[in-house]
């Protein structure tokens, strides 16, 4: 990967920030300049780092319930017709509720822990996963369906287990590419979910943390805090980007979606 | 796993192969055709088919002309229409002794050379046969690239893969779908010579848009045309397979094989 061009727009944008602070001259509760910040974040990094730890341990939580969910309803869907009619309509809604809306009834219900924040991020992060395992799984080759009920027909496989067999040899290998985009998606909104789910309500998180500071005009820190997040949330994209890579070596590498 | 227990699975692969063995002798293939239609576009009608057992047969004619159809009813790709069967001569169905081989390689793409010509195995959920797989990947050339992965591999050697594949069960018959016209001339003609010599003992039906290549490999040849389709008389060139194309034999079928085709041509091109 190549880091020098971003690192050059970073450091472009970070200047541009430090000359408009010192050319207007706000006032640091309004804009801090971006050395201040910095400082900030040397000096807090034990409490920033705590809070931020408990925002990854919700990302990562809810990462791993949407994309299990996801790719389990699109199992079911795709082999098993009935399934479509019960499952879709759960799918779509699971979209058009805003999770804003829902999550304060989370908190009700749940309280201020992890379980809310994890259940927001896993119904973002649910449906891309879910619609592009499904998208994958329904685009198999014909010539393949083709082929292997042929190569079945000298077995004394029952259907069930052919069909299990042309999942596991077949159907699923092939969909893996469109899981993978669904799953690179989910993963760059996830954070999204783990925040919403603190401004809503709780006593912990980097959400908590720029919420609390926010109220103190301690805008410094709020950066400060953002930076992580942001920090958190490209690396784990990077990561997962690298993980997908790894897992599927036969997909042309056109790394678009890398750097 | 206990040493019992493998000799017990060894003894009774064995014997079913022997009993494929012998089914393998002597199946032909009998197609009996009512009407093909798709929408109101009749592409067979009345139209009946025999594979001599152990012969190579060809299927020449235009792209369009209907031969993959039937190819697709053999296969059983296409549902059979009423009134229509396919049997084999011993009256049994076919399906469960037919291989397959394609235009496209059809490759799993995540799967090595070896894993994919086993894969028949692992979809019928049995031990995979890997000495027979590396044996025929040898007998096609490619010993060398066993775990190699297709995108490795050229588009011939794609295809030798999956010769080897539509070998690995040893099917008495097979179905050929236009296998070589991807593939460049040179290529072509090796694959040919691989393919006269693996079949060999085989029912095959060789789908084919080129003349030279039902020529050089066809027992019987039909010309296709017409519509709804007819075929013409079949043509038995003499000499063994594969034929060389350089023969005065040969040259003359096929100017007899180009005219016939160029006359009864009355689509656009």
């Amino acid at each position: 990967m190549n880091f020098l061009r971003p690192l050059i727009t970073v450091s472009g944008l970070l200047l541009l920030w430090g000359l408009i602070v010192a050319v207007t001259d706000l006032p640091k509760f309004i804009l801090p300049s971006p050395l201040l910040v910095f400082h900030t974040l040397t000096a807090k990094i034990d409490l920033i780092a705590g809070h931020a730890l408990i925002t990854a341990t919700e990302i990562l939580l809810g990462l791993a319930v949407g994309i299990s969910f996801g790719m389990l309803s699109a199992l079911l869907i795709s082999a098993y017709k009935p399934v479509r009619q019960w499952v879709l309509p759960i799918l779509i809604a699971s979209q058009a509720i805003p999770v804003f809306a829902i999550a304060p009834l989370l908190v009700i219900w749940m309280g201020y822990g992890l379980a809310p924040k994890v259940i927001v991020g896993a119904l973002i992060i649910y449906f891309p996963v879910a619609v592009g395992f499904l998208d994958g799984l329904n685009r198999t080759d014909p010539a393949w369906l083709n082929l292997t009920a042929l190569l079945q027909k000298s077995g004394s496989g029952s259907a069930f287990l052919n069909r299990y067999r042309l999942y596991r040899h077949i159907k699923i290998p092939f969909a893996l590419p469109s899981l993978a985009s669904g799953i690179r998606v989910g993963t760059a909104i996830a954070p999204i979910g783990a925040i919403i789910g603190e401004w809503v309500g709780s006593s912990a998180g980097l959400g908590f943390l720029m919420l609390n500071a926010n109220a103190r005009m301690q805008i410094d820190l709020v950066f400060a805090s953002l930076m992580v997040l942001t920090f958190m949330a490209l690396t784990l994209y990077f990561l997962m980007d690298h993980v997908l890579r790894r897992l599927m070596p036969w997909q042309p590498d056109q790394k678009v979606t890398s750097i | 796993m206990s040493s019992d227990r493998l000799s017990y699975s060894r003894s009774q692969e064995r014997s079913s192969d022997t009993a494929r063995n012998q089914a393998a002798l002597n199946v032909g293939v009998s197609l009996k055709l009512a009407r093909l239609a798709f929408g109101d576009t009749i592409i067979l009608e009345n139209f009946d088919l025999t594979l001599e057992p152990a012969q190579i047969t060809c299927l020449l004619g235009p792209s369009g002309v209907g031969k993959s159809s039937i190819l697709k009813l053999l296969a059983g790709f296409l549902p059979l229409p009423t009134n229509s069967e396919v049997t084999g001569t011993d009256g049994l169905g076919i399906t469960n002794r037919t291989s397959y081989m394609d235009q496209q390689d059809l490759l799993l793409p995540w799967a090595s050379a070896l894993e994919n010509v086993v894969v028949g195995a692992r979809l019928r959920g049995q031990t995979p046969d890997f000495k027979r797989a590396r044996s025929l990947l040898a007998q096609v050339g490619l010993k060398d690239y066993i775990t190699a992965r297709p995108d490795t591999l050229s588009g011939g050697m794609r295809q030798r893969v999956a010769l080897a594949r539509t070998l690995m069960d040893d099917s008495p018959i097979v179905l050929m779908d236009e296998p070589f016209s991807a593939l460049d001339a040179i290529t072509k003609f090796r694959l040919q010579d691989l393919a006269a010599n693996l079949l060999a003992q085989k029912t095959v039906l060789l789908i084919t848009h080129d003349p030279m290549e039902a020529l050089r490999l066809g027992h019987r040849i039909f010309v296709m045309s017409g519509s709804p389709v007819r075929l013409s008389a079949p043509l038995c060139p003499e000499g063994s397979l594969p034929r060389d194309p350089a023969s005065d034999d040969l040259r003359h079928h096929y100017s007899d094989i180009m005219a016939s085709l160029a006359l009864t041509d009355t689509g656009p091109a």
